[in-house]
């Protein structure tokens, strides 16, 4: 049976989050066999370019292109309906765990009554899995019964795949009408623009938490974040306090990253922060608290002012 | 316009949950249970609809064993109208819970569900949506803000790269975030006249609906532990530990 991956694309490229997912359905496809198909719902305006980036990568043996006016913006509730036809050919259907493909896979799920299996990290057999529950304090090893099974993966325990030579074979694959049903609409979109690296993709990762203070002095993070080809991050108690916009948030709730190097600023690390960044290879800690939590699962740690020691550390770059 | 919350009793946020010997799943017996945080924030959302007359009732629902009604009883104390608990075994599978509330749903006349995007304990982040599908409803995901006007909502959701408004056409399926509201404590003459409130106890069978189990789970164990670290003196250590693992 063949391999279903719900892509997301920029409007012109794919993200790398479902590159990573692609490299899973690599992973399944060497167990199940069949093929992995890549669909992306897109405008007219996107369609030949998104599907065209999508077949130029490894793994993708054909690419569906769901094309329709609405898909200018996300719409799961269209996206899902024009997916219950092919659904049935599928043995996975896949999806990186991201808020686009955590609105839109279980919708899909109970349309065509398969049960879910939510954030994986490990392929264990063509049925079973490996996911963090309880963020990430138990990794349960589950079996679907079912023939077929709708999969989120955790992008970060999944290295995205690369582009090859040659390309896929691109077809349609038409929104029915019974999908054109209007359930709501984008009226406003506020999207966060940086130059930095995304944070579920960069090698580096420098995040602050309520210890900064202020949301002015993350300027001391992305000073160094730049000279370190970094992203920056937060803590859920900086993003509610208002310093940095929700998509900063790293944590059991927000964005899972497991960089080469995460390095926590002012954050004493609750358990639902440490389930977003202990995957990473290595953790390095400022804070001026010597019992802070993050320091028990930092490989380095120091105790100081970040007022004082990021100044220090941005100097010791030179 | 009637409100359906649906509440979930979890091991509490503050507790850090410890993997059973043998290895079945994590232990719930004798640690501190809550009221799944997001679910908090559905309740207090529908609570204030109903001050401000735009809902007319709340009803909350948890499916599971009798002890689920601590949670029921903690929805009624900080507002809910009414309480109805779904007998089910310990661990419903998010598409049962899906279709048990459908039936709730259409059985109430309810005209929207607020759910929390997620429960801490399974992290699934399914429920509602597949809710949305089986009623055939527009769904919005980790709302962070809601203004509901003449019928229509205006959902401000939390998505990968920002934020993102939708104009919603009710009824409708919302799954809340973190920041959408600040839940309030019940008082306590609250909490002892919500022991009264009697609990509508119902059946999977009741509602029409098997539950069956579609995935097994075959072992929950600890995750890696990380090995311990060190401290360094300064800033420039930190910096020269860093590059000495490449690192940096």
């Amino acid at each position: 049976m063949s391999v279903l991956l719900i892509v997301e694309h920029d409007g012109s490229s794919v993200l790398r989050t479902s590159l990573s997912a692609l490299r899973a359905c690599v992973g399944i496809k060497e167990k199940s066999g069949g093929e992995v198909v890549g669909v992306v719902a897109v405008s007219d305006r996107q369609a030949d370019e998104v599907a065209r980036d999508l077949a130029s990568f490894q793994g993708i043996d054909k690419v569906l292109v769901c094309k329709d006016a609405r898909f200018a913006h996300e719409d799961a509730e269209a996206f899902a309906a024009s997916l219950v036809s092919v659904a049935p050919s599928f043995g996975h259907i896949v999806a990186a765990a991201t808020f686009y493909g955590k609105n839109l896979l279980p919708r899909l799920a109970a349309l065509i009554d398969r049960q879910q299996i939510s954030d994986i990290v490990e392929i264990v057999s063509e049925k079973s899995f490996r996911r963090p529950v309880y963020a990430g304090n138990a990794i349960a090893t589950v079996e679907s019964k079912e023939d077929i099974v709708p999969l989120t993966v955790r992008t970060s325990a999944f290295d995205p795949v690369e582009t090859r030579e040659g390309e896929a074979v691109i077809e349609e694959l038409p929104v029915p009408d019974g999908a054109k049903h209007a359930f709501g609409e984008v009226v406003e979109e506020t999207l966060s623009s940086s130059e930095r690296p995304d944070l579920t993709s960069a090698r580096i990762v420098i995040s602050g938490g309520r210890g900064m203070q202020a949301g002015e002095h993350f300027q001391l993070l992305e000073k160094i974040a730049d000279k370190l080809k970094a992203a920056v991050g937060a803590s859920r108690a900086a993003v509610d306090a208002g310093y940095v916009t929700n998509d900063y948030q790293v944590g059991q709730t927000g964005k899972i990253v497991a960089p080469d190097l995460y390095i926590a600023v002012g954050i004493s690390g609750a358990i639902q922060h440490l389930a977003g960044m202990k995957d990473s290879k290595v953790i390095a800690a400022i804070n001026k608290d010597p019992d802070a939590p993050i320091f028990r699962v930092a490989d380095y740690g120091l105790v100081a002012d970040l007022f004082e020691a990021l100044p220090e550390f941005d100097k010791a770059l030179e | 316009m009637k409100v359906l919350v649906p509440v979930k009793r979890v091991v509490d946020a503050y507790v850090t949950p410890r993997v059973k010997a043998d290895g079945s799943g994590v232990e719930t017996e004798n640690v501190k249970m809550s009221l799944n945080p997001f679910c908090e924030i559905a309740l207090e959302e529908a609570i204030r609809l109903r001050e401000k007359g735009i809902a007319s009732e709340v009803l909350a629902v948890s499916v599971g064993e009798v002890k689920v009604e601590e949670v029921l009883r903690t929805a009624l104390a900080v507002g809910a109208d009414r309480a109805v608990r779904i007998e089910a075994p310990r661990q419903t599978e998010p598409l049962t819970l899906a279709k048990l509330l459908k039936s709730l749903v259409k059985k109430e006349e309810v005209g929207l569900a607020l759910l929390g995007k997620q429960a801490i304990d399974g992290d699934n982040n399914q429920t509602g949506q597949m809710l949305a599908a089986l009623l055939g409803w527009g769904q919005a995901t980790s709302v962070s803000k809601l203004e509901i006007e003449d019928g229509k909502a205006q959902a401000t959701r939390e998505i990968d790269s920002g934020l993102q408004v939708r104009a919603m056409v009710l009824p409708a399926v919302l799954t809340v975030d973190l920041r959408l509201n600040e839940p309030r404590y019940a008082s306590l003459p609250n909490i002892m006249k919500a022991r009264k409130i009697p609990i509508e106890v119902l059946t999977p069978e009741s509602l029409g609906v098997e539950v069956v189990e579609r995935v097994k789970t075959l072992s929950v164990v600890e995750p890696a532990k990380r090995e311990s670290g060190t401290f360094v003196e300064s800033a420039t250590d930190l910096v020269a530990k860093l590059k000495a693992v490449k690192v940096l």
